[in-house]
């Protein structure tokens, strides 16, 4: 069907059939207020329960007023989206919100970057004229997500992301009227649910109802501990996000002011986590070569296709879901967790640092990474080999609060020996990226000649389900590829039943990658934020004179130095680890 | 029924049944055994007579007498008097309170005289356990005549043309509904019968499918031939369970005779019926939500459009009916559009079954043409207040309707009319309030009830009826302002603007009329502190005649928080900062010396 | 997640009314009344199975029971009494009944006593409006109940 004609605000439009009142004021400039509504475009990610009833406009003709979010125009509709009437209700609805509502703004972590905050703001609400009796829930802290379930106004955005994109079911709506809140199962902890901390709830949520675990205070003890070395990590998708909290443009490449803001923070060592990542394409490189030439020997039982494994929401994803599959992701950790074994024998032994007072702070794009560091299979006598995980955000925090003119900083560089890093790591930060570089590391090595072409743009784009044929010699090397959990459950029940026949799987929980991740600057919906990251880490590979991890200098000296050969036995011990099943078991009494 | 001389009804309804009405139609049997007289009598159960206040009720045929609140002990003396001797019992005859003389038989009741039964024609003449029975009464005549001698077409055209509107209280043109859903084309369609009656008070709908269930299946078959759909769901209260026995044992026996499932009277046409449960939500009466919940998900509504009959149950075109609707579709048939449409008023066709409940002498079901003025129905069927108290409202339409007065008396049942006044259809609950009855803490009822129920998926009704609720209640305290009655009056109007469903669009209505009709009441409450009809007992004052109290110390020694003092022998006086308004001390003066104020 | 321990024959039981309705998800409130029909209620490891026999999450399941209200997570007692609160039994009364039988019993709404006798709830018209108020207990209707009413017939049990 073709164009309809409508007049909204006295302004004349005309929009796409099918086109709602609230994109059709948009389009021609009239920013209708929203609460409830959220949109990635890009990503084909939506909600629109319709539920909060703030962009209510009227329609002549019409009784009641209208939600503008699910309300497509007609033709001749003649739409008022600030009259007297639409005011107050809106006002009405957001003082209602308001009066179930803590008003603990001056100390909530979303204080200043709050979407209830900002409309009441917006709406000029200087009092609240309803004032009653408001929910009181307990405060839920697992180890990477707090739910304040009290701040919940009910968008349902984190219930849309845990369900239908991310298939992971800990969030539903529970209760009615209004008690109704989005909780997990009998309103248990988080801890207890089959919750993956991806963080994805938090992204997404308007209000303080669902934040990171703040790790902010640990790290500045830490950093004014003299008895201790404090060293950082910082993963690849900072790097191009971090700018953002500074009112940088959005895919800003801050390497350099990152690095040297770390150092101004106090760290001893400012490292990267794209070491680690090299260090990862070079286990799970040699792994996922050694079960195919198993595989193309013959043999049977090869656990194909190889699954990576650094992504720990979807580690966690897998515990919970597919616990029959436990044996067949890479044992290779996460270039996090490689990087604090690395750092803690290698590195500690190095300097002539004991274990114990060497501090290991991760800086991830992350919330998940906050549990990962906890596992119980990653201490050494109950000592963590990464002490404490922050996400983007909190580092941006620790920057403002230590007063550094983040802006104008000079870039620095970062530490050696655990700063070095290829274009194959930062990479890891976006869709497809592990893989490719893993391929570029496997193409050679397999078969001993140079990649003609290094980058493998089959491998990469934001749809959430992907497949690509690589030559790899005279080996067809099927690759698949998923982004966000929802897109993983399919790809996983394809492999399940026969469907598929991959030989490798990169596997990331977040829409985008780690780019999109849980804790990144909250994007707001902004859907372009994350593909100007996704090209920045693009244009990092691009910028690095080396783009294949196996050429990392560093990388070469490791395993000389310590390490001996990929999959070696001191690797296995130290950067190699084993899934748990986390499934509800149904036992008989 | 030919050879049988006497046919004893007794009603088989909720109502009845929870007054033993079970036990009298054993009782019944036993007797007839016992003295032979099974080629003379025989029981009947039936559906609800309507005459709620007057059950158990029993009826016999031929001679339409009907015995009121019988009790087992009755059985014998009616099988000796009537059956055996012909004699009626008159004591147990129906007693016109107006002239105080026994009325023999039904015709001549005003209960029901102005009723004209379409909907509930068949409740309390047929056993509803036995199709035969139905189909004596022109049951299934209609389909077959839709099934043998129309076009899905022609036929959606007869219901366009009735003028019957949903009985579940929006209105829509039944007609209407059907054309859209027809439209639609999809390899599966969908038949929905909305039997989740909520509304407190009201049991409409329930007495249709117990009394009369078979009426309701083939009329969603013949919606089904319009539509174009073969299957058939009737969502229903679980707490329904007499209704979900009948409807089951209607399905099989159908099922049985071919008038359910394939090739329907050798037509060709298949169509079947499958029951679906609610478990205990108003909201659900949404037809949005009804199919959520029916799909197994939470009774959540969503936005219109788009409309069920575009995406329904399953995301596939879906027409959704209320149990009355139905029941109304296979007269509409058997004596045509024409007829109907001449029964009740311009823009509302037909009749409308109400459960008349309250401060009134005849509670029970009735079915009045649409026009009955509400004084009709109120004096003449319902037989006045109870008590002889004075009239104050009437509440019609459940928590999504309003108060109506004495100057409403006379306004004639229409679905636009109603609504003009303040209040709306509904799907037929009619309460009756006298003096007694306190319009603030009315409207404070219904907003619990609205509260309580709200699925609390939008702000205004969520958060905004919780505030309503919250202020009518410190009003009812006694806290309440002028200011509050303002809040009251602009939150009501938003949450009816902006609330996403019917449901909560409709739930200010309570408030709005009560406060259009009632606002002395309301002023009385917020200045005065006074409750005219002395419910809100916070605003109660206890005082103590000086001239009649002799002191006696009675009254003090029994306040349980001592807020009488007085000398022995000497008035006492109560303090009324620590009154809790118990009415002890009322109850235990000896002299009358305390009154309320 | 935790392990969920339930007694064998009542386990088998819940998993063949699964299977009744063929491990649909949109069967859920259907299985779940069936399994309250075998529970008497809902606990957390019921919910725990039904999840997992159809295919959803157990938080779905929660956010269907914790939403009807015709659905429990607290056993009923052996008797359990229901207060009808419709608009009929409101005004002429039931209030007054309420308060009562929470005062003669010993209960609140949505409680049981500690001896497990009683269990009190409200409900919405029970149909019997002639009757008001109206109170059941079990399956057993009581109507026209003044509060004086309310001792004798709790001293019926």
């Amino acid at each position: 069907m073709g164009k309809i004609n409508l007049i909204i605000d006295n302004k004349p439009v005309q929009v796409e059939n099918g086109t709602t009142v609230l994109q059709a004021a948009k389009e021609i400039g009239i920013e209708i207020p929203t609460l409830c509504y959220f949109q990635l475009k890009d990503l084909n990610i939506e909600n629109k329960p319709g539920g909060c009833r703030v962009c209510v406009v009227e329609i002549e003709g019409r009784r009641n007023l209208a939600p503008s979010c699910t309300t497509n125009c007609t033709e001749g509709m003649i739409v008022h989206t600030h009259s007297l009437r639409v005011l107050n209700a809106r006002r009405t609805v957001v003082e209602l919100i308001l009066s179930d509502h803590p008003a603990d703004c001056l100390v909530c972590p979303k204080s200043g970057n709050c979407e209830l905050q900002n409309l009441a703001h917006r709406l000029g609400i200087r009092e609240i004229s309803y004032q009653g009796v408001q929910s009181t829930y307990r405060k839920d802290t697992s180890p990477s997500i707090i739910r304040d379930v009290d701040k919940c106004v009910m968008c349902r955005r984190c219930e849309m992301m845990c369900n239908d994109v991310q298939t992971v079911g800990a969030l539903s709506a529970i209760n009615r009227g209004f008690t109704a809140v989005v909780a997990p199962a009998f309103e248990q902890n988080l801890d207890k649910s089959p919750c993956t901390f991806c963080g994805q709830c938090v992204a997404v949520c308007p209000v303080g109802a669902l934040s990171e675990v703040d790790n902010t205070p640990q790290v500045i003890r830490a950093l004014t501990d003299k008895t201790k070395t404090v060293i950082v990590q910082t993963a690849p998708a900072v790097r191009v996000a971090l700018g953002e909290e500074f009112g940088m443009e959005p895919g800003t490449i801050v390497t350099g002011k990152m690095a040297a803001a770390l150092r101004e923070l106090g760290f001893n060592y400012v490292f990267d986590t794209d070491f680690a990542a090299d260090l990862t394409i070079m286990e799970e490189g040699t792994e996922l070569l050694g079960r195919l030439s198993d595989f193309l020997a013959g043999k049977k039982d090869v656990k194909l296709p190889i699954l990576t494994s650094c992504c720990p929401g979807w580690v966690n994803f897998l515990e919970h879901n597919f616990p029959e599959m436990k044996e067949v992701p890479s044992t290779a950790k996460s270039p996090q967790q490689m990087f604090g074994a690395i750092a803690k024998t290698y590195f500690a032994n190095k300097i002539g640092v004991k274990r114990e007072d060497l501090i290991v702070v991760s800086v991830m794009p992350c919330l998940a990474k906050k549990y990962e560091c906890q596992r119980d299979e990653f201490k050494t006598n109950g000592d963590p080999d990464v002490n404490y995980s922050i996400s983007t955000r909190e580092l941006a925090k620790l920057i403002k609060m230590a007063n550094i003119d983040f802006v104008n900083l000079p870039d620095a560089e970062f530490d050696n020996p655990l700063g070095e890093s290829t274009g194959a790591a930062p990479i890891f930060g976006v869709t497809g990226g592990v893989i490719e570089a893993a391929v570029r590391t496997a193409y050679e090595v397999f078969t001993g000649q140079k990649l003609p072409k290094i980058e493998f743009t089959e491998l990469r784009g934001l749809e959430g389900v992907r497949s690509a044929t690589i030559k790899v010699g005279d080996l067809d090397l099927n690759i698949g590829i998923a982004n966000g959990l929802g897109n993983a459950r399919k790809l996983l029940n394809q492999v399940k039943k026969g469907e598929a026949n991959y030989h490798a799987i990169e596997i990331m929980a977040c829409p985008g990658g780690c780019i999109g991740g849980g804790g990144q600057p909250l994007h707001h919906g902004n859907s372009e934020i994350i593909l100007k990251r996704s090209a920045a880490i693009y244009e990092e590979d691009r910028n690095k004179p080396l783009r294949k991890s196996h050429e990392n200098p560093y990388i070469v000296k490791l395993y000389e130095e310590f390490l001996g050969k990929p999959c070696g036995e001191l690797s296995h011990h130290l950067l190699h680890t084993h899934y748990f099943d986390r499934s509800t078991k149904i036992e008989i009494e | 029924m030919a050879k049988i001389k006497y046919h004893i009804l007794c009603c088989g309804g909720t109502g009845c049944h929870a007054s033993k009405s079970d036990v009298i139609m054993s009782r019944f049997n036993e007797v007839i055994n016992e003295k032979g007289l099974t080629s003379d009598a025989k029981v009947v159960a039936t559906g609800c007579f309507g005459f709620c206040e007057q059950g158990p009720i029993v009826k016999i045929l031929p001679d339409n007498t009907f015995y009121t609140r019988v009790t087992p002990e009755d059985v014998e003396e009616i099988i000796n008097e009537h059956i055996i001797k012909g004699r009626k019992v008159t004591r147990l005859l129906y007693t016109d309170p107006a002239k105080n003389e026994h009325i023999e038989d039904s015709k001549h009741m005003n209960f029901y005289k102005k009723q004209i039964r379409i909907a509930l024609r068949n409740c309390g003449f047929i056993d509803p356990e036995n199709i035969n029975e139905y189909i004596a009464r022109e049951g299934y005549e209609a389909l077959s005549k839709v099934l043998g001698e129309m076009t899905p077409q022609q036929a959606i055209e007869e219901v366009k043309l009735s003028g019957l509107r949903g009985r579940g209280g929006g209105g829509f043109p039944t007609g209407l509904k059907w054309e859209f859903a027809s439209k639609y084309q999809a390899d599966q369609k969908y038949v929905v019968c909305n039997a989740d009656e909520g509304d407190p008070g009201a049991f409409m709908d329930r007495s249709i499918l117990e009394g009369d269930p078979h009426s309701v299946l083939e009329a969603m078959e013949i919606c089904g031939y319009c539509i174009g759909a073969t299957k058939g769901l009737i969502y229903i209260r679980a707490e329904y369970p007499l209704a979900i026995h009948r409807l089951k044992v209607a399905i099989k026996q159908a099922r049985e005779v071919g008038l359910l499932g394939k090739d329907i009277l050798g037509t060709g046409f298949d169509f079947d019926v499958e029951l679906r449960y609610g478990a205990g939500a108003f909201v659900c009466g949404e037809e949005t939500a009804l199919i959520h919940s029916m799909e197994g998900h939470r009774g959540e509504p969503t936005v219109k459009p788009p409309f069920p009959a575009e995406s329904g149950y399953l995301k596939k075109p879906s027409n959704v009916n209320n149990v009355e609707t139905f029941a109304n579709i296979p007269v509409i048939f058997n004596k045509g559009a024409n007829w109907f449409n001449k029964i009740g008023t311009e823009r509302s066709k037909g009749t409308k079954v109400f459960a008349l409940a309250g401060k009134i002498n005849n509670v029970g079901l009735i079915e009045v043409p649409m026009g009955t003025t509400l004084r009709e129905v109120i004096y003449e069927i319902g037989g006045g207040i109870k008590g002889g108290k004075k009239f104050k409202a009437v509440q019609t339409g459940g928590p999504s309707g309003g108060c109506l007065t004495e100057k409403h008396l006379d306004v004639p049942i229409e679905y636009d009319t109603l609504i003009a006044a303040g209040s709306m259809m509904g799907s037929g609950g009619m309460i009756v309030m006298d003096e007694d009855n306190c319009m603030v803490s009315v409207a404070k009822f219904y907003l619990e009830f609205t509260v309580e129920e709200s699925c609390g998926k939008c702000t205004p009704c969520r958060i905004g009826n919780k505030r309503l609720h919250e202020i009518l209640d410190k009003i009812t305290k006694g806290h309440g302002t002028m200011e509050d009655l303002d809040k009251l009056k602009n939150l009501s109007q938003v949450i009816k603007d902006t609330a996403l469903c019917g449901l909560g669009q409709t739930s200010p209505n309570p408030v709005l009329s009560t406060i259009d009709n009632f606002w002395d009441e309301y002023v009385e409450h917020v200045t005065v502190k006074k409750c005219r009809a002395g419910v809100c007992t916070s605003m109660l004052k206890f005082v103590i005649d000086p001239e009649v109290c002799i002191g006696c110390t009675l009254c003090a020694r029994n306040c349980p928080v001592n807020a009488i003092t007085g000398e022995r022998k000497s008035p006492h006086q109560i303090n009324q900062d620590i009154c809790i308004k118990c009415g002890t001390c009322k109850e235990k003066c000896k002299f009358g010396a305390i009154s309320i104020k | 997640m935790a392990n969920i321990k339930l007694a064998e024959d009542k386990l088998k039981a819940l998993i063949e009314v699964c299977k009744s309705f063929n491990n649909e998800k949109g069967e859920l409130i259907n299985v779940l009344h069936k399994a309250q029909e075998i529970f008497g209620y809902l606990p957390a490891e019921v919910q725990e199975v039904v999840a997992h026999e159809l295919n959803v999450s157990v938080a779905t399941v929660y956010g269907v029971v914790s939403f009807y209200s015709f659905f429990t997570m607290k056993p009923k007692g052996e008797n359990p009494i229901s207060v009808c609160l419709g608009t009929a039994c409101y005004v002429r009364g039931a209030e007054k009944v309420l308060e009562e039988i929470k005062k003669v019993a010993k209960v609140e709404v949505g409680e049981t006593t500690p001896d497990g006798k009683f269990s009190l709830a409200c409900l919405r018209c029970v149909g019997a409006c002639g009757l008001a108020p109206v109170l059941m207990i079990g399956q057993k209707v009581y109507g026209r109940v003044a509060p004086e009413k309310v001792n004798e017939i709790l001293a019926e049990y």
